[in-house]
């Protein structure tokens, strides 16, 4: 990408993170942590990756993507309603009783949003049936999905994973959020995950290791999946969670706590700021 | 009447998948390693390209499925009863359910017919458990005419579907000329106003036997085959309730959760009259033949009539 390119992908997730605070506050509940350090790979995928419209949500020919890790949905819902899938005033009311946008995405209502999720390690699971489906049908869209490292911990990821690399679903692209961190504390600590790499290679999978807040490699990484052949790819993106807002960076008490108004005040600063340095 | 056919409704269920998919080219089969079991084999020799094994992972298959369902396949994932509704439970639920997606989800070995496996294989507990996530359809046909209908119906219905399918050979008792299945309608097999009979799946022909040589006692009952647990047919429950004050209801399930517990919330609340719950009575099975089974847990045509009668002179 040239460096325009470049400098629009940084605003638009730098606006996609000032959404993710603003529902996740008006919410007063939800996940900030993992939206953030996410939000990178997010906005890549629908400003520069994925064919999606948003005027055709349901267009069968589309890429697809599943967050399997469905509480970061504050980032999602930022970047559906930044492309235009819904006004961006649906996320004042994220999480609000008559509201669109669920604590968990829900396929049903909100449009763009190609698969319920919320439970962890089910994501995989379907992205392995698109894309079977986009084996079947010959189309030539792909599927992407995108999950937690301490989501790697549920015994379907494995089994999907199996899944995928048996039926040589090499339309599907995983991406694991690496933050390193889970409700109880430090993954490693938690449940020792490591090493993923060979875990996934084990599987028969391409595993590529990035910067998953570097749009440049992620966008490599994107695009050497696309010439992976006969098998699916794994991206193991390495993030900060809370990536953005200065106090909740790599912290764990932020997973699933909204700012108060202090600190929401803060956030929104801090991003601000971030964007007119952007900008300027 | 066309004859007798001796045959399990999970082979009914693949001869009909099989049929069914020669003009619906988005039909698709999964399996978790149990074709050979669950008669999807049938379907996997006939259509190679439309049938995926998914190995022992039956979590991920509902999921796959989902995945398949969003992009218009219909999927008809098929395991044992127990892994299907018991271990996939959640996935059905959050993956399947949650969404509304057009996934067919067949229970094969249901009930303790699974005979010499035993207890950890015979489920007793699939029609509850699918019966609490809103919008799923429960369906538990009791012959071969009426899965091969079940099987097209589901087909039809554009959202998501449970298909309970029996491991042991039964004879049939439907005439398929004749014969018309629509979801959530019972059948009235016997007409009687002393006591009305609601059955469902395997056990529908042995409480026919039963309820047929009762006539002959003087014991007048009505019997309907409750093929469809949810949505369950109020009006014909409410119906028998008015017009006969008493009902029993027969399956190869647990008493809790089941078609038993379904009626009765019918009638309590809209025509309260006594329910006599007759299945497996809140136990494990254990390892044994399968119709030494039906006989031990008292769900064998004389076993049935015992009961019924039993229940009729309590008055």
């Amino acid at each position: 990408m040239n460096s325009q390119e470049l400098l629009e992908l940084k605003k638009a997730a730098c606006n996609v993170r000032l959404w993710t605070i603003e529902g996740v506050y008006n919410a007063k509940s939800g996940h900030p942590g993992g939206s953030l350090s996410a939000a990178d790979i997010i906005t890549y995928l629908y400003f520069k990756e994925m064919n999606v419209d948003p005027k055709n949500p349901k267009d069968p020919g589309r890429d697809r993507f599943v967050l399997s890790k469905g509480h970061c949905c504050p980032a999602l819902y930022a970047a559906l309603a930044l492309k235009g899938f819904f006004p961006t005033e649906e996320i004042k009311s994220l999480r609000h009783i008559g509201a669109m946008l669920q604590g968990h995405p829900d396929m049903k209502h909100t449009p763009g949003v190609d698969m319920s999720s919320g439970s962890l390690g089910q994501g995989v699971s379907a992205a392995c049936g698109m894309a079977l489906a986009g084996k079947y049908d010959g189309a030539d869209y792909r599927v992407y999905a995108l999950l937690g490292d301490g989501e790697c911990e549920e015994g379907q990821v494995w089994e999907a994973a199996m899944f995928a690399s048996h039926n040589k679903l090499d339309n599907l692209c995983i991406i694991v959020d690496l933050n390193g961190l889970q409700i109880d504390g430090h993954v490693n600590d938690v449940a020792g995950l490591e090493p993923l790499d060979t875990k996934f290679e084990a599987f028969g999978f391409e595993v590529i290791k990035i910067d998953g807040n570097d749009f440049e490699q992620i966008e490599s990484a994107l695009e050497k999946a696309k010439t992976v052949k006969g098998k699916p790819t794994a991206i193991i993106a390495a993030t900060i969670k809370g990536k953005g807002v200065s106090y909740m960076e790599n912290q764990v008490g932020w997973h699933g706590k909204a700012p108060n108004t202090e600190e929401y005040e803060q956030a929104m600063a801090e991003l601000r700021a971030q964007l007119k340095a952007l900008e300027a | 009447m066309a004859e007798t056919k001796k045959i399990a409704t999970r082979e009914s269920f693949g001869l009909a998948l099989c049929e069914l998919a020669k003009d619906h080219p988005e039909i698709v089969v999964l399996d978790a390693d149990l074709a050979a079991a669950t008669k999807t084999e049938i379907f996997k020799k006939a259509y190679p390209d439309r049938f995926f094994d998914c190995g022992i992972s039956e979590g991920n298959m509902i999921g796959v499925a989902a995945g398949l369902a969003a992009c218009g396949k219909v999927p008809f994932a098929a395991s044992f009863a127990m892994f299907a509704t018991g271990r996939a439970y959640e996935q059905v639920r959050n993956s399947v359910g949650y969404p509304h997606l057009n996934v067919k989800i067949a229970g094969s070995h249901a009930g303790i017919t699974v005979g010499e496996d035993g207890a950890t294989h015979q489920c007793c507990e699939d029609l509850a458990l699918m019966r609490t996530i809103p919008g799923m359809v429960v369906l538990n046909p009791a012959d071969h005419y009426e899965m091969t209908e079940a099987v097209k119906a589901a087909y039809e219905y554009d959202g998501p579907v449970y298909i309970r399918l029996g491991r042991l050979a039964i004879d049939s008792f439907n005439d398929p000329d004749t014969y018309k299945f629509e979801i959530g309608k019972g059948i009235t097999l016997e007409d009687g106003n002393d006591v009305t009979v609601i059955a469902t799946g395997l056990v529908v022909n042995e409480a026919l036997k039963a309820v047929r040589e009762l006539k002959s006692e003087g014991i007048n009952a009505r019997l309907i085959n409750m093929h469809t647990i949810k949505p369950i047919d109020k009006d014909i429950i409410i119906k028998a309730a008015k017009e006969t004050g008493k009902i029993i209801t027969v399956e190869e399930h647990n008493i809790i959760g089941g078609l038993g517990e379904a009626v009765c919330s019918v009638v309590s609340e809209n025509c309260p009259v006594p329910v006599k719950r007759i299945g497996i009575e809140d136990i494990f099975g254990h390892s044994g033949p399968a119709l030494g089974l039906l006989a031990e847990f008292g769900l064998d045509a004389e076993g049935l009539k015992a009961k019924i009668k039993a229940e009729c002179l309590r008055g």
